[in-house]
C-alpha cells in the first residue's frame, strides 16, 4: 500500500493519529501514543483534507482553489508519501 | 545585561504538554524495579474523581495535550473510566499505561467507549515470579488474555518489558513470548535506578557483558520478525558517557501528580531534598506550572554548576538527571555523574565495575510492599 498513492487514492489520518488544532501551541498537531508532532500551515492544509472520502485528486483542487494557486499536485503527493510512510496516514479503499 | 546572565535566568516555559496522572500508588505487583517511592504506604489519602478531574481541566486549559495515567495499578481506581471520559472530552491523547491486571473485557470496553486512546501493557512483572513468567505460566497466560482483548478492541498492543540483570539473559524468551502474544511494539526498557530499584541496584544492574549479548540477541529477532514487530532496546544509562536530556529539562514539558496530589517536574522528583513541592489541592496548575519555587528551581541554567555551567552541550542535556545527580553524589545541582565530565563520574564506573564482577549482590532483594522496604525473600 506504502507508496502507491496517486491521484484517486483516500487517505485518511492513520489509526492511532489524532490530529486537532491547539490554540495554546497556535497550530495543528498530530497526536499519537506518547507523542505529538506539530504541523507547519501547509501540513495542516493538507492533513486537514484528508477525511477518507475525497480523493487526492479532490484535495489538490481544493487546496489550488483556497489558496489561489496552480501546480501543487507534486507537492502535495510528496508530503502524502512521507506522511504515509510515517502511518500519519493510511488510504482508504 | 550580559547574554550570559540573560540565558542563566529560567526563560517562561511553554505550556506542560506532558501531563501524568498517577491515580494511586496501589498495586497488585510486588516488583523490585518499581521507581514509586519506598515509602508509598506512608504517602496521604488519593485525590477524589471530581480533584483529578479539576486538575484535567486547568491542565488542559493551560495547553497540556499528552495524557499518562498511570500509578501504581491505574486500574485500581474504579473511577478510571470518569478520568478518561473527562480527558477525552477535553481533548487529551489518554494512555493507559497498566500491568493488564483487572483489565477486564467489560473495563476495557467502558474505557474504549470512554475514549481511550491507547494502552501499554507492562510486564512488570516481580523478580519473584521470574521462573513462571518464564516458564510461560500464569502471568503469560493473563497478559496473553490481556492481549487479545487489547486487539479485539482494535488498539496497538504495544509491550513495555522491564530489563534487568535477572532477566537480561532470556530476552530471546520474553521477545518469542512477545512474539506468541502478537505485540506490535516491544520495548525492552532497561531498569532506571529511582525508588524501589535504586534500593536493590546491586541486584538489578547487568554487566556489560550480558548487555551486549542481549544487544545482538535483539538485532538478530529484529532481523527475523522485520517490521512485523518494532523493539525498541532502551540501554541503562549509567553504561553511557553523556547524561539523558532527562523530563526535556525539568518544568519544560512535564507535569506528574502523584496520588496525593503533590505535583511533581519528574515522575521520581520527590526524592529532592530541601524542594517542597505543591499540592493540586492547594494550588492551581497554571500557579504551580508556572509560579511555585519547585518548579521553577532547576529552570534555564542559574542552578547549574561546574562543569554544566560552562559546558558547551548544557542546552542539549540540561546537565542530566537531578534525582540521579543527588542519589549518587549528594547534591540534586552536581552534573548527572554518568557524565564523563563530571567530577563524580568515577562512582558510576565503579558500580558498573562491579555489576560487570559480581556474580550477584549479597544483600537480599527487596520487593515492593505497603509495609515500606521491608526485606523480603
Amino acid at each position: 500500500m506504502m507508496g502507491e498513492v496517486n491521484a484517486a487514492s483516500r487517505p485518511a489520518i492513520g489509526s492511532g493519529f489524532r490530529l486537532q488544532w491547539e490554540s495554546a501551541q497556535n497550530a495543528h498537531v498530530l497526536l499519537y501514543p506518547e507523542g505529538m508532532v506539530k504541523l507547519n500551515a501547509s501540513a495542516a492544509a493538507i492533513l486537514t483534507r484528508c477525511d477518507g472520502v475525497r480523493t487526492v485528486e479532490d484535495i489538490v483542487a481544493d487546496l489550488e482553489r483556497a489558496f489561489s494557486v496552480n501546480g501543487l499536485g507534486r507537492d502535495v503527493l510528496a508530503f502524502l508519501g512521507l506522511a504515509l510512510e510515517r502511518h500519519w496516514l493510511e488510504l482508504r479503499p | 545585561m550580559s547574554e550570559r546572565e540573560q540565558a542563566a535566568l529560567p526563560r517562561r516555559p511553554g505550556p506542560p504538554l506532558w501531563l501524568l496522572l498517577e491515580l494511586t500508588y496501589r498495586c497488585p505487583l510486588h516488583c523490585v524495579f518499581c521507581y514509586n517511592p519506598t515509602d508509598f504506604s506512608s504517602i496521604g489519602c488519593e485525590l477524589e474523581t471530581a480533584q483529578w478531574l479539576r486538575v484535567l481541566r486547568e491542565a488542559r486549559a493551560l495547553g497540556a495535550v499528552q495524557l499518562g495515567l498511570s500509578g501504581g495499578e491505574p486500574l485500581a481506581r474504579e473511577d478510571l473510566e470518569t478520568v478518561v471520559a473527562e480527558a477525552h472530552r477535553l481533548g487529551f491523547y489518554t494512555n493507559l499505561i497498566t500491568s493488564g491486571i483487572g483489565l477486564t473485557e467489560q473495563r476495557l470496553g467502558a474505557l474504549k467507549d470512554a475514549g481511550l486512546d491507547h494502552i501499554q501493557l507492562s510486564f512488570q512483572d516481580s523478580t519473584r515470579r521470574l521462573n513462571d513468567f518464564l516458564s510461560s505460566t500464569r502471568t503469560f497466560e493473563l497478559k496473553s488474555r490481556v492481549a487479545a482483548l487489547i486487539k479485539k478492541y482494535r488498539y496497538p498492543m504495544v509491550l513495555n518489558v522491564v530489563i534487568h540483570r535477572l532477566n537480561i539473559d532470556h530476552i530471546d524468551d520474553i521477545l518469542v513470548m512477545a512474539e506468541r502474544m502478537g505485540a506490535e511494539y516491544v520495548e525492552l526498557a532497561n531498569t532506571q535506578y529511582y525508588g524501589w530499584a535504586w534500593l536493590n541496584r546491586t541486584h538489578l544492574l547487568p554487566s556489560r557483558e550480558q548487555l551486549r549479548r542481549a544487544e545482538d540477541v535483539t538485532q538478530r529477532f529484529r532481523q527475523r520478525v522485520g517490521s512485523r514487530m518494532r523493539i525498541f532496546f532502551v540501554v541503562p544509562d549509567y553504561f553511557e558517557t553523556r547524561p539523558k536530556p532527562c523530563m526535556n529539562g525539568l518544568g519544560q514539558v512535564f507535569l506528574a501528580v502523584a496520588p496525593d496530589g503533590v505535583a511533581l517536574p519528574c515522575h521520581a522528583a520527590r526524592t529532592l531534598p530541601g524542594v517542597i513541592f505543591p499540592n493540586v489541592r492547594e494550588m492551581s496548575i497554571g500557579a504551580i506550572w508556572y509560579d511555585s519555587p519547585a518548579f521553577n528551581r532547576y529552570r534555564g541554567e542559574a542552578w547549574m554548576k561546574d562543569p554544566c555551567r560552562s559546558c558547551p552541550e548544557r542546552a542539549r542535556d540540561f546537565g542530566g538527571c537531578r534525582c540521579q545527580a543527588y542519589l549518587l553524589t549528594g547534591d540534586a545541582a552536581n552534573a548527572d555523574p554518568v557524565c564523563d565530565r563530571s567530577p563524580h563520574h568515577h562512582l558510576v564506573s565503579r558500580i558498573v565495575e562491579q555489576a560487570n564482577l559480581a556474580a550477584g549482590a549479597e544483600q537480599p532483594l527487596v520487593f515492593r510492599d505497603h509495609r515500606g522496604a521491608a526485606v523480603a525473600d
